[in-house]
């Protein structure tokens, strides 16, 4: 996300904890996961959640069809207007919705987001889920979960454990879109 | 985004396109089978209507509603208006009530200006007097958007009762801040005088214009507001200008037709032309209530802006 705070008293120290194929390890593993739990992913359908989620889940989408032959439809869910946050920021753009053209009535709907944090962007993608159709199930892959959760939502298929400070921010790029593969940990720290 | 929507021209090329592009992704809604988002909950929409009208006040009442706002209708029949009540007065009445945001239809031009001075909620015009009615401009170029792509260098022909047109005046100023090209056409009578400062072309020759239209739209002859001698007879006013079939054969292939409605059939535009596949008449109805819902997400969904400069 693009919300630079920085003040200028403030310097920003960044490390990256996940390089390239360390994601492609992690996204291989996950979609291994999901092939185990779902017993060869019949039904399923991965959604993204916009910007990054969107790609995560085509990347494993892509492997899930590698491995077992197995076509998952993956598409996009945008959340914007389901936030609980939207009277903080003026306006927002919307992000994409593509849904699978079977829509997602009675499949397991894997939501696929690229850093879990409070839980409140799940939880706005859970209510904006339920006005979409029923899902048989529905479980939650993020590539890294970060903490601090403020709801009571954990994912099932983690790609990184990563403990963090409050004032840390942690950055997901991916090739798509940033033209590189890493993640990263931001410190601010007062100089 | 301002706070307001009262003129098309207030808006920049990016505010327009943010609202293009909102409504594109909020066009789904209108396929779900839920066709309710809850980003407006809690919110208070008023429809201040002085004028009659039917497709614009359903259509923002029910672009309200599947944001979940809620929406109070006033019409100035039957209400305090009709005893003699003033503007100001009506106004502060809905501000005491806590409106958010005000969409009023009045037949005094600039009477959405003067409300936006008396009241803090956001005030949308849906139609002032022979001024300004931008969210059917702003519905009329998504529509076109999405029959023909991109808008920039595009020839729309605005062809009919100009100077009563309170869609001409919007639609040319937001078409020229999206890039399109257009062309005025209609009898010398019905241009006002103003139109040399518009960002457009004026033609009177509709047969020489249409092959080179990309879009075609034809304005409804407001019998309402001819209190003069603005064309001969109805019959010589359709000759000219009407859109008929053969007036259709001679547009490109790829041109649309399009029309704000309430139509007169058989006037301004043939039945056959009407409901040819080409027309997007029944297209910018739906699209209307997109387009409202992005403006009033944008409007209402987010921050309230401090000040009411922004």
């Amino acid at each position: 996300m693009s919300d630079a705070r920085t003040r200028p008293t403030t310097a920003n120290v960044s490390r990256a904890v996940l390089e390239g194929p360390d994601i492609q390890r992690a996204l291989t593993r996950i979609a291994h996961e999901i092939l185990e739990r779902t017993k060869g992913a019949q039904d399923v359908v991965l959604l993204g959640i916009p910007t990054r989620g969107v790609t995560l889940a085509r990347r494993i989408g892509e492997r899930v069809a590698r491995f077992e032959g197995v076509t998952v439809p993956s598409g996009s869910i945008d959340i914007t207007m389901y936030r609980d946050d939207l009277r903080l920021r003026p306006a927002r753009p919307l992000g994409r919705t593509e849904l699978p053209a079977d829509g997602i009535d009675g499949k397991i709907v894997v939501l696929v987001d690229d850093v879990l944090f409070s839980g409140r962007t799940v939880r706005a993608a859970l209510d904006a889920l339920g006005d979409i159709g029923r899902p048989r199930a529905v479980q939650l892959a993020t590539l890294v979960d970060r903490g601090h959760r403020e709801l009571p939502i954990r994912a099932d298929y983690v790609g990184k454990n990563l403990p963090t400070a409050m004032s840390e921010k942690v950055k997901v790029y991916l090739s798509e879109t940033d033209g590189r593969d890493a993640v990263v940990l931001i410190k601010e720290e007062d100089r | 985004m301002k706070r307001h929507l009262i003129s098309a021209g207030d808006l920049s090329r990016d505010d327009a396109l943010l609202i293009l592009d909102t409504a594109e992704e909020l066009a789904q809604v209108s396929q779900r089978s839920i066709k309710k988002l809850p980003t407006l909950r809690g919110r208070t929409v008023v429809n201040l209507f002085f004028e009659d009208s039917t497709r614009t006040r359903i259509s923002f009442e029910a672009a309200a509603k599947r944001l979940s706002a809620d929406v109070i209708n006033f019409s100035a029949k039957g209400s305090s208006v009709s005893k003699g009540e003033s503007l100001k007065d009506t106004a502060l009445t809905l501000q005491a009530m806590g409106a958010d945001a005000v969409v009023i239809r009045h037949s005094a031009s600039g009477a959405p200006h003067r409300l936006a001075e008396w009241v803090d909620g956001s005030i949308v015009n849906a139609g002032d007097g022979t001024h300004e009615h931008p969210t059917q401009a702003l519905l009329d170029a998504f529509s076109m958007r999405r029959r023909l792509g991109p808008l920039d260098g595009r020839r729309v022909t605005i062809v009919g009762d100009v100077l009563h047109s309170r869609v001409a005046r919007s639609n040319v100023l937001l078409l020229a801040t999206l890039g399109a090209q257009v062309t005025l056409v209609a009898p010398p009578t019905l241009l006002p005088v103003s139109v040399g400062s518009w960002p457009c072309e004026i033609s009177y020759d509709l047969d020489g214009v249409l092959p080179k239209s990309d879009v075609v739209m034809m304005l409804r002859v407001q019998r309402e507001r001819m209190n003069a001698a603005f064309f001969p007879s109805a019959r010589e006013y359709s000759r000219r200008y009407g859109l008929d079939r053969d007036r259709l054969g001679r547009m490109p292939d790829h041109a649309v037709v399009m029309h704000p409605g309430p139509m007169n059939r058989g006037m301004e535009i043939a039945a056959e032309v009407a409901d040819s596949p080409r027309s997007t008449i029944v297209e910018q109805v739906t699209n209307g209530v997109t387009i409202r819902m992005a403006v009033l997400y944008l409007l209402l969904g987010g921050a309230e802006l401090e000040g009411g400069a922004q």
